[in-house]
């Protein structure tokens, strides 16, 4: 994390206009919220709403020998993506704990697209370029990441959206997909993906068109009921389909089995950082896990840090916490040591003293009626 | 922002109504704005005493937990249980139904430097 002065994107100035509360986050100034956190995340939801992610990082990396270095470096596997495809992944350190987990886009036969999380950009790269392969021309790797603006624009109706901003024939990419496309004047990059459990898409593009391209996307939604989106809504929306937020829910003092994401780890794989430690770890089982929860009664709302109660005993505290607004109690996330508990099992949380009942429950806590 | 003029404010944004010896406290207008979507309000204890500035109540969005100061010593005589049901009260009524506890204030000396609504206003700007 930065020490220095927040950076702004190339939106701050349209954030403040729209009267969004500024706040740091990962080393930027984001918005946490325009109108209201409840209101944001109902319309993503319900309708769309778009969020600034021009803080998250670009990386690319490309040569002909990018496939095969990338693979000895992310968990999953990156010879199954086609061009057009996209993955979740996690880069891990030599005792397999997490430095971030990121979407890795193969955009060319022999060029990728890594979009990493904003306060781990200098860590990803710094260690990535520590380890490219020995031979010159195999692999080059930018830092693309100020050259680049982004938009998630997520909910039910970001199809409508699209067609409105593109043409009236355009279809979106599948799931997991990316492709180019002209919009508001510019090519940008147009990915079929969320952090939000909606359908939804994640755009990328230059950062002087910025501007152009945010306001494009709230004048064609306004017949939707769009909503600009901050931090706030950003949150409780993940957190209710027990996405992970890295530096909260992921570090390296954890890896993904622990974190429960060992579907995005390829163990097959011959060779990648990390995956002796993982190896073991499988066949031996992990000595914690992370579990979502929910409040059982009226309590007020879970929050990070609080600790947790096994059987009476403290087991440690939670690592995201909130009120769920679309389920209206009290959800979170907390690892937790072995035995490894089930959904249904009962936990206490300790707020200000007092503890309140909770229960283990399955992912996601938020299923769409 | 609505800002009554027969109450009282603090500078940690409650505010007071003077009703004999004792005192109605609610957060204002402009504070409830900047909280948004208050989702549970803890309420004092009834029968407790508590010292000026100390917190008494908590208020929390979807965000944030916010402490509510005592605005003068005294104890603690009403507390407004719709609140445990309703929260959004606090965002749609702060000045009526919204209302947190009422107080009997030891020593109503203490109430003197508490804003007027012209000094409030002033200092939200």
């Amino acid at each position: 994390m930065s020490e220095a002065a927040p950076q702004k994107t190339p939106l701050y100035d349209e954030h403040v206009r729209l009267g969004g509360k500024m706040i740091p986050f990962g080393g930027w100034l984001m918005p946490v919220q325009y109108s209201g956190i409840v209101e944001e995340h109902q319309a993503v939801r319900n309708t769309v709403g778009v969020f600034d992610i021009s803080h998250m990082g670009e990386l690319v990396a490309s040569g002909p020998g990018a496939s095969e270095w990338l693979n000895t470096m992310l968990t999953n596997n990156v010879a199954k993506l086609d061009v057009g495809t996209g993955q979740y992944t996690f880069l891990l350190n030599d005792t397999a704990g997490i430095i971030d987990d990121l979407i890795v886009y193969r955009i060319e036969s022999e060029k990728f697209l890594m979009v990493v999380n904003a306060s781990r950009i200098e860590d990803d790269f710094s260690w990535l370029q520590s380890h490219l392969p020995a031979v010159p021309g195999e692999v080059q790797l930018e830092n693309q990441s100020d050259a680049y603006a982004g938009l998630a624009i997520q909910g039910p109706r970001v199809g409508e959206l699209f067609r409105a901003l593109l043409n009236e024939g355009a279809e979106l990419p599948a799931r997991n997909q990316i492709r180019r496309f002209d919009l508001a004047g510019s090519n940008v990059w147009i990915a079929r993906t969320g952090y939000t459990g909606e359908d939804g898409v994640e755009v990328f593009f230059p950062a002087e068109v910025a501007p152009r391209v945010w306001n494009e996307v709230l004048e064609k939604g306004k017949p939707l009921g769009i909503r600009p989106c901050g931090l706030g809504a950003r949150d409780t929306l993940r957190l209710e389909m027990c996405y992970p937020l890295n530096g909260s829910d992921l570090s390296p003092e954890h890896n993904p089995l622990e974190a429960g994401l060992g579907f995005f780890v390829d163990l097959t794989k011959p060779d990648f950082t990390g995956r002796e430690k993982l190896q073991r770890e499988k066949e031996f089982g992990s000595s914690k896990r992370l579990v979502p929860f929910r409040m059982k009664g009226k309590s007020p709302p879970p929050r990070p840090h609080y600790r947790v109660f096994r059987e009476g005993v403290d087991a440690g505290e939670l690592t995201s916490g909130t009120l769920s607004p679309s389920l209206n109690y009290g959800i979170g996330m907390a690892y937790l040591p072995t035995p490894t508990p089930k959904p249904g099992d009962e936990i206490e949380i300790e707020i200000r003293g007092q503890k309140f009942p909770a229960v283990i429950e399955k992912k996601p806590l938020y299923k769409k009626p | 922002m609505n800002v009554p003029e027969d109450l009282l404010y603090t500078e940690s944004h409650e505010w007071i109504r003077r009703e004999g010896d004792k005192i109605r406290v609610g957060i204002t207008d402009h504070a409830q704005a900047e909280l948004t979507d208050v989702v549970y309000v803890e309420l004092p204890k009834m029968g407790a005493t508590y010292d000026a500035r100390g917190t008494i109540a908590i208020v929390e969005s979807v965000k944030a937990a916010s402490d509510i100061y005592a605005p003068a010593k005294g104890t603690v005589s009403e507390i407004n249980r719709e609140l445990e049901s309703n929260p959004a009260l606090v965002n749609t009524d702060p000045y009526g139904e919204g209302w947190i506890y009422v107080m009997l204030v030891e020593n109503p000396d203490q109430l003197k430097d508490l804003k007027d609504a012209a000094a409030y206003k002033a200092m939200i700007g």
